[in-house]
């Protein structure tokens, strides 16, 4: 053979055709199905067909060998134009046109020629594809499908040339028909990335009813009769009919097989272009078929195809039942048993692309998606499946018509449901009340005023804060100034949160208490007072340990605020109120004080000043006294807001005890044995009851947090007085709760008081006994 | 080592079994058989037909040696089991319940193709994906 001068858009299509016939690969096409399908294609007579292939020289060989199908496709296009065959002709024909070969499905040449319309500049098309043949004719399908399964029955070439001619009544009826896929082929072809011809050939393939030629080594291993077979079983569905019934003329000496297979080929074309197409779309042709066909089981549009339909209609696809099942769970999207028309399509498309040869995909393709309303929920899944689990099966595969149609709504609300049972109902954590202050604040300003009065001895009005400076010089234990250093102490105790120097103070307390309580049998009256009215009795008692304790606070050490002495000077203890288990010890006075004080606190109707109340919760049980506390109230209440911050604490409040103490105690010295005012009494009363009740031993940090907490709302607390009954009443009620949280604390501090003041005097001694040791 | 097999009434023979390693195999199909006693068992004392979601887990099964079974049966006793290493104490009660409940889940789907027959072993790739994937989420 001369040598084969091609033009490049020549030596493109031919390589792509050659890609195409060469299915094995083997850069030898032998005459098999497609190359002889491609001659067929080309519409060629017979005997041309034969001239050209004995041209090419590959009847000597037997084969096709890449030169001899480029000759023999030149020679097409040779004889197409109408030239003579000659060889010479090969490279004399100059501008010859690219031989044409008419895809017997009509999308396929439609296809083709769209794409091709351009010669041989397509670069959108097909990747790399064959330039679109200019003429293709579109061969009857029929025709070429019939020719098809004959050339694959027969496997002969010989049986090329009768299909060669029919075909071309074909073209008309099938160009509808086709029309559907046209985009297909060529979307699909694009979209493959297979050699050029392969995409260009697939959809030509696809005119093979079922052949497994769909050009792509995808479809390498179908065989094309059982396809085709399956495609005519399958194509006894009225589409196939249909089909049919497009392609009558077509229908020369086609047998039915060869209009079934028209059909069936016109099904796979349709579905392998369709699949091409990005390649799962589904053209409008073809899903014009598919509605058609999704009628013909259900004819309403928006209803369900039952599974069981379903099944039987995709069963005549031959499809193996694996890959069938397969499909399903692909497209039936909401896996409600049934298929909507989308689900059909994409099924029906899923299912002519196996046919093609084409893998099913993982997962199903975009383009395949049913376009549901719920379709972007994924909960819809999952809901079904909790729907048809709480149904039984048998929803799933029953009225299709009925239960989808509820199933999408009740999808929607399903789903619904799915947030709303993940809602966690938020409950805002119900803030328990912190008892209310007012007791404290009262106490407080009790025990402050106690404290003045204390420290007033000299200066019953002076504010504790003026005294801070003496307090701290009196902080060492002597007995005598325990007024003035009960209020220095008190002062510096208010108003400083130096508690730490409490210790030196408790320990001087402690000793000035033991003074007090030797020397000042009326100060420092025994916890357990003379009687008392008021069930605060523990606090006056305390209050007169605290006022003797007021009195030594003057000697307190300097530096350190005279708690000991300042010991909350429980006007009611130390007025003998009841023996108080707080009594007996100076520190449990003042505890006691300390708690009764915050009964007298709630009375008064200043509440703002916890720090006050703190005070007062150290000393304040020895307010037994109303006048003293309520003197001690304004000033308190004055030094209160001063002292809230320092005396919120309820360390401070060991300290304070001991500020309290003397400062009850010079109140209560001061004030005698006087009852406290009687509002403030009755609490006192309550608070002592508690107090007597409640362990000494309890938590300090719990005590802590409680004074803090209560002492911290008591300024919110608005005063009762003046307020009706009820708020009275309420506000009684909330000071009483803060009695008893405070008495309580009281108790424990006292309690830790007393342990510490123990502590000291027995270090003191110790020291003492060293002193001399020291001195040698 | 998460092995889950399921099984169908009253033949009581596996439907689908996968396991994540390879090895032992046998061992496991051994060990979900002898299982497939106790979840009778339970099955039997469960008595009434009073069978709701929560009585459908069985819980584990029985310790053994190295590894505990779980069970879990549908409301058309359909068992599932799933082995699992007791070296994996991080597996809690309510993972192992939410596995069985997407087991339960998938095979539902399985049951609604139209192509499956019951009875028949489960050859779904969506199942297998399902099953893979808790699996892997467990190792």
């Amino acid at each position: 053979m001369e040598g084969l001068t091609l033009s490049e858009a020549e030596q493109r299509y031919y390589c792509d055709l050659f890609s195409y016939c060469d299915t094995e690969s083997t850069k030898k096409v032998a005459s098999n199905g497609r190359v002889l399908e491609l001659f067929r294609a080309a519409q060629l007579p017979n005997d041309v067909v034969m001239q050209i292939m004995e041209l090419c020289g590959a009847t000597r060989l037997g084969y096709f060998g890449r030169s001899q199908f480029y000759i023999a496709l030149k020679l097409v296009a040779v004889a197409q134009s109408g030239l003579p065959l000659r060889v010479e002709s090969l490279n004399t024909v100059k501008d010859l046109p690219l031989p044409r070969f008419v895809v017997s499905k009509n999308e396929q040449e439609s296809r083709h020629t769209a794409l091709y319309s351009s010669d041989a500049d397509n670069p959108a098309s097909y990747s790399g594809v064959i330039p679109p043949p200019p003429g293709r004719i579109q061969v009857k399908k029929g025709s070429v499908s019939h020719d098809a399964v004959q050339q694959r029955t027969s496997t002969d070439q010989q049986e090329s040339t009768s299909p060669v001619v029919s075909p071309q009544q074909s073209p008309p009826t099938s160009p509808h028909t086709w029309r559907k896929h046209n985009r297909h082929p060529s979307g699909g072809n694009n979209e493959r990335p297979l050699a050029g011809p392969g995409p260009f050939w697939a959809p030509f393939s696809e005119a093979q009813p079922g052949s497994s030629t769909s050009s792509d080594p995808i479809w390498s291993g179908h065989s094309p009769p059982p396809h085709q077979e399956n495609w005519v079983s399958f194509a006894d569905t009225p589409p196939t009919s249909a089909l049919l019934a497009m392609h009558p003329a077509s229908v020369q000496d086609q047998t039915t097989v060869r209009t079934v297979a028209s059909a069936t080929t016109t099904n796979e074309i349709r579905r392998q272009s369709s699949s091409y197409d990005d390649p799962w779309k589904i053209t409008d042709e073809q899903r014009q078929y598919y509605v058609n066909q999704f009628k013909t089981i259900q004819p309403d549009l928006n209803g369900f195809i039952p599974g069981s339909a379903a099944k039987e209609f995709f069963t005549k696809s031959k499809l193996p039942i694996l890959e069938l099942s397969h499909i399903w769970e692909l497209s039936d999207f909401d896996k409600d048993g049934a298929l909507t028309l989308d689900e059909f399509c994409a099924a029906f498309h899923l299912v002519v692309a196996r046919k093609n040869g084409y893998d099913l995909p993982e997962k199903l393709p975009e383009s395949l998606m049913p376009k549901l309303i719920d379709l972007e929920d994924s909960t819809v899944i999952p809901v079904i499946s909790e729907v048809g689990e709480q149904t039984g099966e048998v929803g799933y595969s029953s009225s299709p018509a009925e239960a989808p149609p509820s199933k999408s709504p009740s999808m929607p609300s399903l789903n619904q449901t799915w947030p709303e049972l993940n809602q966690s109902s938020e409950d805002t954590a119900i803030v328990h009340p912190v008892p209310i202050r007012m007791t404290p604040s009262k106490i407080h300003m009790q025990e402050m005023e106690l404290k003045r009065t204390g420290s007033d001895h000299a200066n019953p009005t002076s504010p504790l804060l003026v005294k801070p400076p003496d307090l701290p010089e009196e902080n060492k234990m002597s007995s005598s100034v325990k007024f003035t250093a009960g209020n220095t102490v008190t002062d510096g105790y208010s108003s400083s949160d130096s508690y730490t120097s409490d210790p030196e103070q408790i320990g001087s307390t402690v000793t000035r208490q033991r003074s007090h309580s030797g020397t000042s049998p009326d100060n420092t009256a025994p916890p357990p007072p003379p009687p008392r009215p008021h069930p605060s009795h523990s606090r006056s008692s305390s209050l007169d340990m605290n006022r003797s304790f007021s009195v030594t606070p003057g000697q307190q050490q300097a530096g350190v605020v005279a708690y000991p002495p300042a010991v909350p000077p429980r006007p009611q203890p130390s007025q003998g109120a009841g023996p108080h288990v707080h009594r007996p010890v100076d520190a449990e006075g003042l505890i006691a004080h300390t708690s009764t004080s915050p009964q007298q606190i709630p009375e008064q109707p200043n509440f703002a000043d916890f720090s006050q109340f703190e005070a007062f919760a150290v000393s304040g049980v020895n307010k037994e006294e109303d006048d003293e506390i309520e003197t001690h109230s304004e000033v308190l209440q004055v030094e209160k807001p001063s002292d809230s911050a320092s005396s919120l604490r309820v360390a401070k409040a060991d300290g304070r005890v001991e500020d309290k103490a003397p400062a009850n105690v010079p109140t209560s010295a001061g004030k005698g044995t006087t009852p406290l005012a009687p509002p403030p009494k009755p609490i006192r009363r309550r608070l002592k009851s508690e107090d007597e009740l409640k362990p000494e031993a309890e938590e300090h940090t719990q005590k802590t947090g409680v004074i803090a907490a209560v002492l911290a709302s008591q300024p919110s607390i608005p005063r009762s007085v003046g307020k009706d009954k009820k708020a009275i009443q309420a506000s009684i009620r909330r000071n009483k709760e803060t009695n008893t949280v405070l008495a309580r604390l009281n108790s424990e501090l006292q309690q830790q008081l007393k342990d510490v003041l123990e502590e000291r005097i027995s270090l003191e001694v110790q020291l003492e006994q060293l002193r001399p040791f020291s001195h040698l | 080592v998460p092995v889950s097999v399921i099984c169908s009434p009253p033949q009581n023979y596996p439907l689908y079994i996968r396991s994540v390693p390879t090895e032992n195999e046998l061992k496991f199909h051994y060990t979900v058989h002898t299982s497939l006693d106790v979840v009778d068992e339970k099955i039997s004392a469960m008595g009434k037909a009073l069978v709701d979601q929560r009585e459908l887990y069985l819980g584990l099964l029985y310790p053994t040696e190295d590894y505990k079974v779980y069970g879990y049966v549908t409301n058309s006793k359909v068992k599932f089991v799933m082995v699992v290493d007791s070296s994996n104490t991080a597996l809690r009660d309510n993972e192992i319940r939410s596995m069985f409940r997407k087991l339960h889940n998938s095979y539902t789907d399985i049951m609604c193709n139209p192509f499956y027959n019951p009875g028949d072993c489960i050859h779904s790739r969506a199942f297998d994906n399902m099953v893979n994937s808790m699996m892997m989420q467990v190792c």
